[in-house]
């Protein structure tokens, strides 16, 4: 276990890097910082106070030391808009955001790879064909923009699927029980199905849209990569050796092709973390994106710092747990640095 | 008595952007039961691709224009996947070069033999492991138990080798097609290895087909041989009569130019010019451009087989 | 390469994949826009006219009217050059600046390129848009800030890709010979090495390209950048998004598909060049 330690202590230079970051930006902002933090209505008094209370009127070093230890102790300011500690504000919010991302994630995965596996094994064919065609159209695709589009035929014209809403149309349903915030699983938990199927329809197209760019490289790189190892030598061995088809296909080629697509997920989170923003925004999905958006119209810094952070953070935390799960899918890393 | 492997008139082409290769043309061999057969020749003369099409491993693009292969009563060509998919691993089996990227990286090794056991043998699973083991004992690789449990990367070429040997050999083959097994291995572990095959070659009366280019490695091992040039078979013959007597003028430029513990640097000839791009027109002897022996008489089509002896032939109209 | 092995590879590329072509000539449509927008127009971008407001396409207004009246294709055509604007800004601005410090790392390596790798790390340890959002919302909610915004978070991925070429390179056999001949180390890379790394970059640029609209597009979509009423394709569809409900479509989907229009040929030209360039890297 302990190459899985190396891992996680590999991630603190990154961590001291996004703090030093964060605070760099926060002393990029023109004009005198306390004046963001004291709030719109501050007055040349409140700004002193401020000031003195945030402890910008010390040198840089002190100030970086005195906001490292306020991110320690889980301090990340008050946000002007909401009047909460930026810190509550986000964590109510981020199980909204966990949610969509994590269904967004479930549905790129699930279509793009059997996709590219197909596409692989069947080269030319119309599968083939499709899935180029996939993978060039949905890099093309904002997701902002299928967003819409996905609303406008399926909500107004079509009437399939729900008003955008967001999480709950809070008129007809209201959220399950909090167990975990995500509210699939809390309206299972209280055995309340028609919440569950309601959540479940609001859920369907920010899922679709969020999921559509990260499809196409996550299908690019099943396809290649599955090429790469069908021509491989180990699995022309495994052919000689008359295994079956489906063996040869599995245990030989796709288990190898793996280790690219897991290369690729860091990729494709930082598209998913960031697309996130927008999906929540058309859908007026109620997750920290949302909040963020709403916090740099605002100028209310101190929020969207708590939440460039907290993006970063799971990030970081993503990327760490895709890492470590190479090491299972790939023993060679392992023995590597 | 029939032979285990007969391969008859085999022409084969693969089609890529830039032209037609003729890869084979009207190869024709035999191995029998219990023998050891070499194929030598430079690389790019259709060797291998000779040993993947009688696996049924020939690359898509290829296409075969004629020919009958025949083993062990199945015609090899007409069969149908499943067919093959059964005497695959089973009856004929193949080890390959580079044993190291042609053992599955990131499995055991063990589990890989397994995988051959579990699909071809009547085993309970509680007995696979067992197996595995005992296959790996019979390539005589050291602690076999941990070993099993080791991955390619973690062992040196030979013991991979070695690896790919318990594999072949795990359900018993009648057949070994070894494509340049011990290309990429060092010296003494080259001659372990050949040992290896022909020990267990005479042991399983297992018959083998060795690819090799080179020819000193073949003399040693081999009963018969035969040589390959730009897709065509131009002799086979039992070891000692081609070593001592080669028929075929390519055959002796080959000798000639194969080091022995006794010769020297100056006096080791190469062979004059370069092998024919097998895309163009080609004449009807292939080695004609390149033989200080050619008459008017070689243009002519076909390209007859002369028995040297009963079991020496040569497909040559100036043999030696 | 020589040149007739370029003629070939050109045809082949083209020839095989048509698509590329078309890439060329939309883009170049697109280029025409950019410069000559204005002129090309048929209405005044930025004149409101509260009777036609929210027509559907016509023929005196092909993409039809939005909320203020002012026609949709004047705005989608004079867009182009703020949109392709500030990412063609961008994406130079990366390409030579991830160009120089990737050479430096890549050629002298030592603590330069720990220094500098640390910090393009931890650039990357960010979900990219979301550090643009936070840069943008740091500096200033204007659109020289989103250009500086866009081109930090591309500045990775040029940095690598000349630091890895750059690398690679130092050890062949011309460049030893150009340090023989007494050429100090900035004139060997100027004039060998970057030299031949120039074509490979290129490639990645173009591929990038799509990628900067978009991350533009999204910034402005969100309401950082550029304010109304500047036309911005990003923008105009967040403005159109709200006539969905009442069902206005053309609104947003003609910026929409302007911005798709741009990345994909984008996307193309890139995949293009790459397969006329370097073959061994298709995917």
């Amino acid at each position: 276990m302990s190459f899985v330690w190396k891992r996680v202590l590999g991630t603190v230079p990154s961590l001291i890097g996004i703090v030093v970051i964060t605070f760099l930006l926060s002393h990029a902002l023109p004009g005198d910082p306390a004046a963001y933090f004291a709030g719109p209505a501050a007055n040349a008094e409140s700004i002193a106070q401020t000031k003195a209370k945030l402890g910008l009127d010390k040198s840089l070093p002190e100030q970086f030391f005195k906001y490292a230890g306020d991110l320690l102790h889980g301090d990340l300011g008050t946000s002007l808009t909401t009047g909460q500690p930026v810190l509550s504000d986000l964590t109510a919010r981020l199980p909204a955001s966990l949610e969509l991302t994590t269904c967004a994630l479930f549905l790129a995965v699930v279509v793009a790879i059997p996709m590219g596996v197909w596409a692989a094994t069947r080269p030319d064919s119309p599968v083939d064909h499709i899935c180029r065609g996939t993978i060039t159209v949905g890099s093309a695709f904002p997701t902002f923009f299928v967003g819409l589009l996905l609303v406008y035929i399926l909500y107004f014209l079509l009437g399939l699927a729900p008003q955008p809403v967001g999480r709950l149309d809070e008129m007809l349903h209201s959220p399950p029980p909090h167990v975990t915030g995500a509210y699939l699983i809390d309206s299972l938990l209280a055995h309340d199905a028609g919440t569950f199927r309601a959540s479940l329809a609001q859920l369907v197209l920010p899922s679709v849209s969020l999921a559509l760019f990260a499809l196409a490289p996550i299908a690019r790189i099943t396809r290649a990569s599955m090429l790469a190892a069908l021509g491989a030598d180990f699995t022309r061995t495994a052919r000689a050796g008359g295994l079956r088809a489906r063996t040869v296909l599995i245990t030989y080629a796709f288990r190898n092709a793996l280790l690219p697509i897991a290369n690729v997920l860091g990729m494709v989170f930082s598209f998913l973390l960031g697309s996130n923003v927008l999906v929540e925004q058309v859908f007026g999905w109620q997750g920290i994106g949302a909040y963020a958006v709403s916090a740099v119209l605002a100028s209310d810094y101190a929020a969207v710092q708590g939440f460039v952070l907290m993006m970063a953070l799971l990030y970081i935390l993503l990327n760490l747990l895709v890492d470590v799960a190479s090491t299972f899918i790939d023993p060679r890393v392992r023995f590597e640095g | 008595m029939t032979a285990q492997l007969s391969i008859e008139g085999l022409s084969l082409v693969f089609r890529t952007r830039h032209g037609t290769v003729k890869a084979l043309e009207n190869v024709s061999l035999s191995v029998e039961r219990g023998e050891i057969v070499g194929v030598v020749g430079e690389s790019g003369s259709g060797k291998s691709v000779m040993a993947y099409t009688v696996m049924g491993l020939h690359d898509p693009a290829a296409r075969i224009e004629s020919g009958h292969i025949e083993f062990g009563g199945t015609d090899m060509l007409q069969a149908s996947p499943s067919e093959r998919d059964a005497i695959r691993g089973r009856e004929l089996a193949m080890i390959f070069q580079s044993p190291r990227t042609a053992l599955n990286p990131i499995r055991k090794v063990g589990l890989q033999i397994e995988d051959v056991l579990r699909r071809h043998a009547a085993i309970r699973s509680v007995d696979l492991h067992r197996h595995a083991v005992q296959a790996l004992e019979r390539v005589r690789i050291p602690d076999a138990e941990r070993r099993y449990h080791a991955y390619p990367f973690e062992l040196s070429g030979g013991m991979c080798q070695r690896v790919m040997i318990a594999m072949a050999l795990a359900c018993s083959p009648s057949m070994l097609i070894a494509d340049e097994p011990t290309t990429g291995l060092d010296v003494t572990t080259q001659a372990v290895i050949m040992d290896l095959i022909r020990e267990m070659s005479r042991s399983h009366r297992m018959s083998t087909l060795l690819i090799t280019h080179d020819l000193s490695l073949a003399g040693e091992y081999c009963d018969r041989i035969a040589v390959m040039h730009a897709g065509h078979l131009v002799e086979i013959a039992p070891t000692e009569a081609l070593l001592r007597s080669p028929a075929h003028p390519y055959t002796k430029q080959l000798l000639a130019a194969t080091p022995t513990p006794r010769s020297t640097v100056a006096a080791l000839t190469s062979i004059a010019g370069q092998l024919p791009d097998l895309r163009g027109e080609l004449p009807v002897c292939r080695f004609s451009r390149r033989c200080e022996r050619v008459q008017a008489i070689c243009g002519e089509a076909p390209l007859p087989w002369t028995n040297v002896t009963a079991n020496h032939l040569v497909r040559c109209r100036v043999p030696l | 390469m020589t040149f007739a092995t370029l003629v070939q590879n050109t045809r082949y590329a083209f020839g095989e994949n048509r698509l590329t072509l078309v890439a060329v000539v939309i883009l170049a449509l697109l280029l025409l826009c950019a410069m000559f927008g204005p002129l090309i127009a048929p209405h005044d971008p930025l004149a409101t006219d509260g009777a036609v407001r929210l027509t559907a396409p016509s023929a005196a207004h092909w993409f039809g009217t939005d909320a203020l009246g002012r026609d949709i294709l004047s705005r989608v055509i004079v867009a182009a050059r703020l949109d392709l604007g500030m990412a063609v800004s961008a994406v130079a601005l990366s390409f030579v600046v991830g160009l120089a410090l990737g050479a430096i790392a890549g050629y002298f390596g030592g603590w330069s390129e720990r220094v500098l790798g640390r910090v393009m790390d931890t650039i990357m340890a960010f979900p990219l848009f979301v550090l643009a959002m936070g840069i943008v919302a740091a500096l200033g909610n204007n659109v020289l800030n989103v250009i500086l915004a866009t081109m930090i978070i591309n500045l990775p991925f040029y940095y690598r890709f000349a630091r890895g070429e750059v690398n690679v390179r130092r050890e062949m056999g011309y460049v030893e010979a150009a340090r023989m001949g007494g050429n100090g180390p900035f004139a060997v890379l100027l004039h060998h090495i970057v030299p031949n790394i120039l074509p490979p970059m290129m490639v990645q640029a173009s591929l990038n390209m799509g990628w900067a609209i978009l991350n533009a597009a999204g910034l402005s979509f969100i309401g950082l950048g550029v304010r109304a009423p500047t036309p911005e394709w990003g923008i105009m569809v967040s403005e159109g998004a709200s006539n969905i409900i009442s069902g206005e479509w053309w609104t947003f989907v003609f910026p929409g598909m302007a911005l798709v229009l741009a990345v994909f040929s984008f996307n193309l030209l890139g995949d293009g060049l790459r397969d006329l360039l370097d073959p061994r890297r298709r995917t």
